[in-house]
């Protein structure tokens, strides 16, 4: 089908005579074949967002549609590749045309031409259905990848192909169906706006460990489920995202760039390669992949680089893995909506978003999940949305809509990251739905762990009430008891809750530390408490030779800090035992 | 196609945007030839094309056009300037065309003002030391190669002046390479630009620098272009010409303005304050043609500038700047009424990549500590100021005090300085030790004992 380009303007094209043509669609538009989108149909008139630039083009310029929606390619090859929003290797595109971005370049998702040692792990004649892992693929030093029978097919295995090298064109096995028999190859390809089936979903109960002590202690997140992290300019969400990127316990990690600075996306590339995965020893960059649209990149590219990557994200669950994903920032996902629905002259809704900025984010976030996969295995996707908000000011509507849809809730704060306290996450304004579902997986590792966590917040809580009243009348006109609870907030929050992100050490904090560092501070605190009841002065306890060890406690080694925490037990009991003795 | 055919066939004409009817073969941003009923020309770009009618606005401004005499001619190429080696050293208009004496360039070369994107994967992550002379700046808000980092001030205070430094000292530590400063006014009064050009002859810098002048009296829709054509002549000259090339673009709350006012001429639907939806894009594909590529040898840094209504952060223009650029210098009324220049208020400034810029082999070891020391430091005095004021400075702790003398002389002596004071890092790290050994020892949280066992005395 071949229609006539009626008008452009900016990322939209409005062609005629393209009867026939299917809501989303791909077409290839004006001479140089851009790549576009149908996204709205009105007789034969079809509504077209171009995921390049349009300067150039204009009206009478032909439109072919292509049969197809907007399709990812997806199989080996895909980790460690950094993408644009519609899934084209950015390293192909430089070699194809240079370090500038040029227009009507296509390129396959995946190299067609490099072979994999493909390994069969069922026989000839089984029964095989959409999930069934046939194969598998050494990608990376960390990533089996598993072939498996694309969703759909469902029948009796005739033709398996042996160990060997293959492509991931080559026919690798053929699959006798009702309806004839289908190719079976090492990639399939699946529609990005359609999440990927699976058996069943389950209930989140296992935390999704970040090695950020705010996160993992005040407001966790479960594997398989959804976060978001609003926080104004400054605040720290591009390293909070990529702290979670380089040091959570997912097995697979997809990392979207969306509408954000390029140079952070340089960051990435030129970092992870370097990262240690401190599980596996491997390369970090070996178990991610990197969607990169950055702001300067066509917004209808932007708008698709979502879901390219969370399909990307989905096809890795599929495998039976736990996959992360991150997303920086859906701000600038639902500006590209915002944009788009302007240029269609649609009735605009909350701050000129369209109506159905809601619906998308429920849609979006609805795709993470525990799941048991169409193979029985089990495989969950977490999403993390980084949400920027216009002046920092959290009423505005993506932030809304998504807290909505939304179970844990990580509240950048402003005066935090003035005060240069990060990761600037608010203990108090953050929290997490998950905290009931994942307590007895943290209970298992260290006994009265949910207590602790309890008695820190309260103590914080606490603390934010009395710094009002500092605020009125100066500290000295407080009891002794709750300007000890000052100094060992201070302790909480500098000591524990402050970790520097880019300190070889503090960077990531094993849930074993995390717990012992909480341990000593209240320990510090039991004790302190009794000081004081003996006579102790609250000015002595701020003065106490331990607080030293302790705020230092951080950056000591990971793997030596048990027998370094028990040195400090000690220390700081002996210390206490001659503090406030009555007859002194 | 329709190359050469004038149409005189003008619809409605409101603001800066004019519509034309009957018309062919037009295609999206192509450029415009408008010629008036007094015979003279001005430029102008498709907003639009539909079959039939092109939506034009023009850079010069609508006022003397008419629907009955005026002719308009598509000319099928989009926006484009002719550079050569020999704009440096020259002075153009807002459009391109020269204001000195000068006659025209003859191009080398002729490049599409809106460029192109880096693509990500070809960027170089930017990490070498821009040495400003600034204490502020150099010590707790470091600029490297290849960043975008603006100043964000407001009306009355000497952003002009700390920009100017900032051109005429900026260099890297073996300060050998080619360097050279492209200078953008959008909308800035007169006198204003005549204390950049003043500066710049003064002090010898305008041989290596090219600027593009908008004045505040010049047309509004003219700064649209602007910093497009300013910044291709800077990718021309580090890409081509293997400089390193320092961006000035001053003011972009001016630029946004003039978005503003054709997409109101347009009755797009507004965003925040009146500015379009899409002022985060637009405003992106202007910082982000900041970077470094692999296997070039120039750089593009950009040092744009806003005024924020009312001192306001959050106001859409430095609120989205904000998002897109590597960090901000905050100039504030605060300082400057205490007669402090700079007036950088180092609190809400940030550099978010100064983390790669510093350290062992590019600045000094100690740096990054002594930098989060003196910030965590400051901000204490700061926040206890506001307490003094409440309770009285009796009512403080000896070590409060310690804290509150520090803010203050920290002031004066590490932010403070002369016009022309250009100090070496190492200079602006021991005036930041000469501050901090008036802490005891045990503060100092934020440094390494290493550090301290070497430069901390007492």
């Amino acid at each position: 089908m071949k229609g006539k380009i009626i008008r452009v303007a900016g990322p939209v094209v409005v062609a005629k005579g393209m009867a026939g043509v299917k809501m989303y669609e791909v077409v290839k538009v004006g001479e140089q074949g851009l790549v576009g989108e149908v996204i709205e149909l009105e007789g034969d008139q079809a509504t077209i967002q171009v995921y390049e630039e349009t300067t150039g083009i204009g009206p009478g310029a032909a439109v072919v549609g292509t049969g197809q929606s907007l399709s990812v390619e997806l199989g080996p090859g895909v980790i460690a590749n950094i993408y644009d929003g519609i899934m084209r290797p950015l390293e192909i595109l430089k070699e194809e045309t240079g370090v500038f971005l040029a227009r009507g370049v296509t390129a396959d998702n995946i190299d067609h031409k490099k072979k994999w040692k493909f390994k069969p792990v069922v026989k000839k004649g089984d029964s095989v259905s959409g999930g069934t892992i046939i194969g598998e693929v050494d990608e990376t030093g960390s990533v089996v990848h598993k072939v498996m029978i694309p969703p759909e097919i469902e029948g009796e295995l005739t033709m398996l192909a042996s160990a060997g090298s293959y492509t991931v064109k080559d026919v690798v096995a053929k699959v006798k169906t009702t309806n004839g028999e289908e190719e079976i190859c090492m990639s399939q390809k699946w529609p990005v706006r359609v999440a990927r089936p699976y058996k069943e979903k389950q209930e989140p109960s296992i935390p999704l460990v970040t090695g950020t002590r705010v996160i993992d202690t005040i407001a966790p997140v479960a594997k398989g489920g959804t976060a978001m992290i609003p926080g104004a300019f400054g605040t720290g969400k591009t390293v909070t995202q990529q702290s979670l990127a380089k040091w959570s316990d997912a097995e697979i990690i997809v990392y979207i760039g969306c509408g954000e600075r390029g140079n952070e996306m340089t960051e990435v590339l030129t970092t992870f390669p370097h990262l240690i995965d401190p599980k596996t020893g491997n390369k970090l960059l070996e178990r991610t992949v990197i969607i990169a649209n950055t702001s300067n990149m066509p917004v209808a590219a932007r708008e698709a680089s979502v879901y390219t990557g969370i399909t990307v994200a989905e096809y890795f669950r599929d495998m039976g893995y736990s996959v992360a994903l991150m997303a920086d920032s859906t701000s600038r996902w639902a500006e590209a909506m915002r944009e788009i629905s302007g240029r269609l002259e649609e009735m605009p809704g909350e701050e000129a978003y369209p109506a159905y900025l809601s619906t998308r984010l429920s849609q979006f976030y609805e795709r993470a999940g525990r799941v048991t996969t169409l193979n029985g295995s089990e495989g969950s996707l977490s999403v993390i949305g980084a949400v920027s908000p216009p002046g920092g000011d959290f009423s505005e509507p993506v932030t809304q809509n998504t807290l909505r849809v939304n179970k844990v809730f990580w509240a950048l704060d402003k005066n935090l990251a003035s005060r240069r306290h990060f990761p600037a996450i608010n203990w108090l304004q953050s929290y997490s739905l998950y905290l009931d579902g994942v307590t007895p997986w943290y209970e298992e590792k260290q006994a009265g762990w949910r207590d602790m966590r309890d008695e820190a917040r309260k103590l914080l809580q606490k603390e934010e009430k009395l710094q009002e009243i500092v605020q009125l009348v100066g500290p000295d006109a407080l009891p002794d008891n709750e300007r000890l609870i000052l100094e060992v907030t201070k302790l909480l929050r500098e000591d524990f809750l402050q970790q520097n992100a880019f300190h070889d050490v503090d960077a990531f904090c094993p849930i074993e530390k995390q717990n012992q560092m909480l341990s000593l501070i209240l320990r510090f605190y039991k004790l302190a408490t009794e000081a004081v009841e003996r006579g102790a002065d609250v000015k002595d306890i701020a003065k106490m030779k331990i607080k030293q060890p302790i705020a230092r406690m951080k950056e000591h080694d990971n793997k030596t800090f048990s027998k370094h925490h028990d040195e400090l037990l000690k220390k700081m009991e002996a210390e206490f035992k001659g503090m406030g003795g009555k007859n002194e | 196609m329709s190359k050469n055919v004038e149409y005189n066939t003008i619809k409605e004409i409101a603001g800066p945007i004019v519509v034309v009817e009957g018309v062919e073969g037009v295609s999206y941003g192509e450029l415009v030839q408008i010629t008036a009923g007094d015979g003279k020309k001005r430029t102008g770009q498709v907003l639009d094309a539909r079959s039939g009618t092109a939506i034009v606005q023009v850079f010069e401004g609508s006022s003397g056009l008419d629907t009955k005499n005026t002719r308009v001619k598509f000319t099928g190429e989009t926006m484009k300037i002719g550079l050569s080696e020999e704009v440096v050293g020259r002075i153009f208009n807002g459009l391109g065309k020269p204001l000195d004496k000068n006659p025209d360039i003859i191009p080398e070369k002729e490049l599409d003002v809106n460029g192109l994107a880096i693509n990500p994967s070809a960027r170089e992550f930017p990490e070498e030391f821009i040495q400003t002379g600034i204490s502020t700046i150099d010590t707790m808000n470091t600029l490297v190669r290849g960043q975008k980092l603006p100043i964000f001030s407001e009306s009355g205070l000497p952003h002009n002046q700390l920009a100017a430094q900032i051109a005429r000292q900026a260099r890297t530590r073996s300060g050998k390479e080619k360097f050279a400063v492209v200078f953008a006014a959008m909308g800035i009064t007169f006198e204003e630009a005549k204390f950049f050009m003043n500066d710049f002859e003064r002090t010898g810098a305008i041989e290596n620098m090219v600027a593009f002048i908008n004045l505040a009296d010049d047309p509004t829709i003219e700064r649209i272009i602007t910093p497009r054509i300013a910044l291709t002549t800077a990718e021309y000259l580090a890409y081509e010409k293997g400089m390193h090339v320092l961006v000035i673009l001053t003011d972009m709350t001016n630029y946004c303005e003039a978005l503003r006012e054709i997409s109101a001429a347009r009755s797009e639907i507004p965003g925040r304050r009146g500015y379009p939806g899409y002022t985060y894009t637009d405003l992106a594909n202007l910082y982000e043609r900041a970077g470094k590529i692999e296997g070039k040898p120039g750089s593009v840094t950009q040092i744009p500038i806003l005024t924020m209504p009312q001192g306001d952060i959050s106001h859409p223009v430095p609120d989205l700047t904000g998002y897109i650029t590597e960090g901000q210098i905050v100039v504030v009324k605060d300082l400057h009424e205490k007669a402090i220049y700079p007036p950088v208020n180092p609190l809400p400034s940030l550099s978010r990549l100064m983390n790669e810029g510093i350290g062992k082999g590019k600045t000094r070891d100690d740096h990054s500590g002594v930098a989060n020391q003196l910030y965590a430091a400051f901000a204490e005095g700061v926040d206890l100021r506001d307490l003094v004021a409440v309770v009285g400075e009796d009512a403080l702790s000896d070590r409060d005090r310690l804290y509150l003398k520090f803010s203050e002389r920290f002031e004066n002596e590490f932010i403070r300085q002369g016009a022309d004071e250009d100090r070496s890092i190492e200079d602006s790290l021991e005036i930041g030790w000469k501050l901090l050994n008036t802490l005891p020892r045990e503060e100092l949280k934020k440094i390494s004992e290493k550090h301290l066992d070497t430069y901390y005395e007492k």
